[in-house]
């Protein structure tokens, strides 16, 4: 059997310790040691969309700039900073010159400052980028970031954090804990209601085996958050986005905020919207495929003899026990209910464009 | 019958030259769930050491190569039905393929039990 595991020396995250202690299988992910699965990807993907689940995310880049910032941002990414209300969050995308994405993030406009979320692969390039443009980035090196994901995450965390409940999706707030400082927002990456919990690092294992001592809740490795995403039809950077890929084909165009739509000012915003005018070359599509064989990141999707797209992130979907995909195909083969075909080891196996998300969303829209 | 490992993590189960092909428990275990297999159709000329079967897990598809060379006699068509056997039976109904030895001096090179438990335990 091909070798599935790795030994190379790897920085680690507060939580290592418990992840070991849990019996979690430790695999490198963005230059860390990280947690794939703990007792097994379908069983905490189950758990996850029934109960509650909780990822570690401390490899994400957690970025303070101060308000003062907010027109400065807004040269570099599509979304409106100025016009978001205190505690509102946005999803944004780091663009380059050329309209490709050099990140996806998440934007808080705070009381005193603007709180950034960013894919931890490449928090680095994000942090040049962003204070190149002459932007003073603050770099949270010293708060970790929990995930607590799942239709029973807010009965358990207000359990523990009274007041929680009240946030609506999309919103966040500063909450303590035992007199542990959080910033908690309802947001996450799995298609479930959940929050997002900033802690700093010297209290996250407490909290962590605080929320882990609730009954509604397991840990959740690497493997089911991939999983929950896909399913939930949300992009993965770095697979599904990247610097070549343009907000508009990736399906993303709600980012583009329409007061900046308007104004423009953003990188590349001439071709990006002459681009949601005309329509893309391409589009983010999702496909059901027949049969039990997965198709991966890599395969070729064609229409009849024609090669027409590719696979971006592709598996096993726990949740409706077939595989899904997603895959960028020419915008001629992107409408609902196109029968397309996916090339595997050799194999033709039959895919049929349908709508994402896969599984239905179960966001909280409104407070309980 | 005799039982023999390789350091590929596969086992092969031999009786009256025919070898029985699965992957071992510790395999199983990195994979995590397994959600398909791919295993040859009878008749298929393996060589030792070359791809023979892939299994895949939510996360990743692995190949699994033949520990010594032959010709397929049968598949585990039970994998089809219930890849996840792999899982809770990797050493017993989970087998992928049986196949006849074309060189049984080929089975010289490979572990016993024993020697592949001392091996296990270095990883």
């Amino acid at each position: 059997m091909a070798e599935v595991s790795s030994t190379e020396p790897l920085a680690t995250l507060p939580l290592d310790a418990l992840h070991r202690r849990l019996g979690a299988r430790m695999v490198p992910f963005a230059g860390y040691a990280m947690p794939i699965q703990f007792e097994g990807i379908i069983a905490e993907h189950l758990h996850t969309r029934s109960h509650a689940g909780l990822f570690d995310v401390s490899h994400m880049g957690q970025l303070l700039l101060p308000l003062t910032s907010a027109a400065l941002l807004e040269t570099l990414i599509p979304g409106d900073i100025l016009g978001l209300a205190e505690n509102a969050l946005r999803y944004s995308l780091l663009l380059n010159a050329e309209g490709g994405i050099l990140d996806d993030l998440m934007v808080t406009r705070r009381a005193d400052d603007l709180y950034l979320v960013v894919n931890g692969a490449v928090k680095a390039a994000d942090i040049a980028h962003l204070r190149a443009a002459g932007l003073p980035v603050e770099y949270r090196e010293d708060w970790a970031l929990l995930a607590l994901q799942g239709p029973q995450a807010v009965e358990a965390l207000a359990r523990l954090v009274p007041g929680v409940e009240a946030l609506r999706f999309m919103r966040a707030g500063a909450f303590s804990w035992n007199g542990v400082a959080l910033w908690v927002s309802r947001s996450g990456y799995t298609g479930e209601d959940g929050y997002e919990i900033s802690v700093p690092a010297a209290n996250v294992e407490a909290l962590a085996e605080a929320l882990l001592a609730q009954p509604e809740v397991k840990p959740i490795g690497l493997g089911a958050r991939d999983s929950l995403r896909l399913e939930a039809g949300l992009p993965l950077y770095g697979h599904d986005l990247d610097e070549t890929t343009s907000p508009i084909e990736a399906g993303l165009a709600f980012a583009i905020s329409k007061r900046r739509k308007l104004e423009g000012g953003f990188p590349a915003a001439e071709k990006l919207l002459a681009e949601l005018h005309d329509g893309p070359a391409r589009r983010r599509i999702g496909l059901a495929v027949e049969g039990k064989l997965p198709a991966r990141e890599g395969a070729e999707v064609f229409a009849g003899a024609e090669r027409v797209g590719i696979v971006t992130s592709g598996g096993f979907s726990p949740s409706l026990g077939q595989p899904i995909a997603m895959a960028y195909v020419a915008a001629a083969y992107a409408a609902d209910g196109a029968a397309l075909e996916i090339e595997v080891r050799g194999k033709r196996l039959a895919a049929s464009v349908v709508p994402m998300p896969f599984k239905a969303k179960n966001y909280v829209r409104a407070a309980n | 019958m005799s039982l023999y490992f390789t350091k590929e993590h596969e086992w092969l189960r031999v009786e009256g030259g025919v070898a029985t092909v699965g992957i071992t428990d510790y395999a199983q275990a990195q994979l995590g769930d397994v959600v398909f297999a791919e295993v040859p159709a009878a008749g298929t000329v393996l060589a030792k050491g070359k791809e023979a079967a892939v299994v895949e897990s939510v996360k990743a598809a692995s190949d699994v190569y033949s520990p010594v060379s032959g010709t397929v006699t049968e598949a585990n068509a039970a994998l089809e039905g219930d890849p996840a056997l792999v899982n809770t039976a990797p050493e017993t109904e989970g087998w992928f393929f049986k196949l006849t030895l074309s060189d049984p001096s080929e089975l010289d090179g490979l572990m016993d039990e024993a020697g592949y438990k001392s091996f296990v335990a270095t990883l």
